[in-house]
């Protein structure tokens, strides 16, 4: 049995009738209060996962129980302790944030009592007091995902899944998200299951990640752990000129491993070496770059590690695929 | 069952709020079939010169299209908004709360009868300030409203049926005129023994909405016919049962949740 805010997953499969495995054998597990980041570009099977998580979508093998309870056989007592914040924010144009509120907390059984002063402390937490009588149709994307979030607290969840809840905001919006969820969890107590194709954000929020790609879990650990397990920094050229690319990268290879980018040219280093060594053979060697900058591993190196490519460049390729199938 | 309860008032009431908040769902089923109404009063009274036309007043006699009409027109609507709610992802909203399934229905087709009974009322209005004579009295027009309600629910179930099943707005769109098409192969402008093309009668015999009208129609000329109240009721009822029954499966179906 999980702990009672936890979430525990043993080889969880969903595979759909004419697709791929979404989801292909995943092991996991989210410790109450914490905030576990779950990243990969589109189509890797994140929000599968949520669905499953949430009981919207039944797994074809494997386990999931959430807050202690099994996902298939407790489906309504999980509902019961979860918010869920979908991908698509799914709010009716014509009603007001008011309505909203008034609606799902009725549905999710808030004494009657407790309603109205429930709805208005959220409004109030989520900056929408103000247009809190006014048609959603009229909202920002950030007003949108700040009333979704605000619904999925209104019965006061123990466990909270937020799937890609920063997509499409500004820096702004993202950022006050950002606070949001980790005062959540801070003072609340809540369990948080994000998912993210930003690296920042996992890097920013989350106590542990675990990288998804393709239907499988490439890597989990806590942010530092996992570029630690990179361990080594890069070194990113930029050449000069186009035709000197060949010539700079052969420079480089002598100080590590090439990485497949296409902005610039770069290495992860081997052990000793550091940017110096780099500086002095570069003056040595009369190379002609416009800048040479030294990288801290990123979580982006963690997928580009694990997966052989870069999280931007699996999305693009996953956009790609999406798009031949939907001409196809 | 209190929660239930204020499940299935929370839905009706999300219905009827965003209805009256779309003029565009609101006006068409009052104003259409009044104007259709009017016109057909005007241009076929001659009809009530017709040996055993039952009232010297077209506009009476006409007065119970309005009710069909008006109901389908909401069935479109309320499917329609119904299927924009699963395509939007709204249904998956409602599903992650503790809302019982036929609550759902149950909520979503309270709405469509509240707006139904809106609707039947505006028409009596207008047939009475037109001073049309109701037969039945004032308990007539009471069981008008009530029929009105009952068709409401049943052609409201049919909408989510609809609505439910195929999860597309454009379909129950195109569906609308395959329900028109029962409405103007009914006895709908002429009595049935009166219809003179064989087929036409025959068809508009068959035609369920045929005893509907002439229930509706009953109270308004005739009073209390007991065998036209008998079959109006009947098929609405029947209506009601397969399409409740056809909807709630559809509704297994598309909520998923474990």
């Amino acid at each position: 049995m999980s702990q009672p805010n936890g979430i525990e997953v043993e080889d969880l499969v969903r595979e759909y009738r004419k697709g791929p495995r979404a989801v292909d054998g995943i092991d996991l597990s989210v410790a109450p209060g914490e905030i576990y980041g779950f990243l990969g570009p589109n189509g890797a099977g994140k929000s599968t996962t949520v669905h499953v998580l949430t009981t919207l979508l039944p797994p074809t093998s494997g386990t999931a129980r959430v807050g202690g309870y099994d996902v298939v056989k407790d489906g309504p007592k999980v509902r019961g302790l979860i918010g869920v914040a979908l991908q698509e924010a799914a709010l009716d144009p014509l009603l007001t944030a008011r309505d909203h509120l008034r609606l799902q907390a009725t549905l999710q059984g808030v004494p009657k009592q407790e309603r109205e002063t429930r709805s208005d402390d959220l409004l109030v937490r989520v900056g929408l007091a103000e247009a809190a009588d006014r048609k959603v149709a009229g909202y920002s994307g950030g007003m949108k995902r700040r009333l979704d979030l605000a619904l999925a607290l209104v019965h006061g969840p123990r466990v909270l899944f937020l799937d890609e809840p920063t997509t499409g905001l500004d820096p702004q919006s993202r950022t006050a998200l950002w606070e949001e969820v980790a005062r959540l969890r801070r003072e609340d107590g809540v369990t948080v299951f994000l998912t993210t194709q930003y690296l920042e954000e996992a890097d920013v929020l989350a106590d542990r990640v675990g990288i998804i790609d393709r239907g499988t879990i490439v890597a989990e650990g806590t942010p530092a752990d996992l570029k630690a397990e990179i361990g080594r920094p890069s070194v990113h050229a930029i050449p000069r000129r186009d035709d000197d690319r060949a010539g700079i990268a052969e420079f480089l290879a002598r100080f590590g491993e090439p990485l497949d980018t296409t902005r610039d040219v770069a290495v992860r280093l081997r052990d000793g070496l550091g940017l110096t060594d780099i500086v002095r053979a570069v003056d040595a060697d009369g190379i002609d770059v416009v800048d040479l900058e030294l990288r801290a591993p990123t979580l982006d190196d963690v997928f580009l590690a694990k997966t052989g490519r870069t999280l931007e460049g699996a999305t693009e390729e996953a956009e790609t695929d999406h798009q031949g199938k939907r001409r196809r | 069952m209190s929660v239930a309860l204020a499940q299935v008032g929370a839905i009706a009431r999300r219905s009827v709020v965003r209805t009256s908040r779309q003029p565009a769902s609101v006006i068409p089923p009052l104003v259409f079939p009044v104007a259709l109404m009017a016109v057909n009063a005007g241009g076929l009274r001659a009809s009530t010169k017709l040996p055993g036309f039952p009232t010297d007043s077209f506009l009476a006699f006409a007065l119970a299209v309005p009710f069909i009409q008006g109901a389908l027109f909401s069935t479109m609507n309320a499917g329609s908004d119904l299927a924009r709610d699963i395509q939007t992802g709204f249904v998956n909203r409602l599903s992650l709360t503790a809302l019982r399934d036929w609550a759902l229905l149950v909520g979503q087709l309270a709405g469509v009868v509240v707006l139904g009974v809106v609707q039947v009322v505006f028409y009596i209005a207008v047939g009475l300030t037109a001073g049309v004579d109701f037969q039945s009295g004032a308990a007539g027009i009471a069981v008008l409203v009530f029929y009105g309600a009952l068709v409401a629910l049943s052609f409201g179930a049919l909408g989510a049926w609809l609505a439910f099943r195929t999860g597309s707005g454009e379909t129950i769109q195109a569906l609308f005129p395959v329900l028109f098409v029962f409405l103007f192969i009914s006895s709908m402008n002429t009595p049935r023994n009166l219809i003179g093309v064989d087929w036409f009668r025959i068809a508009a015999t068959l035609n369920p909405v045929s005893y509907m009208l002439e229930c509706v129609r009953s109270l308004i000329i005739t009073g209390w016919d007991g065998q036209a109240l008998a079959l109006g009721f009947g098929f609405v009822i029947l209506i009601g049962i397969v399409s409740m029954a056809l909807a709630s499966r559809a509704l297994r179906a598309r909520m998923t949740r474990t």
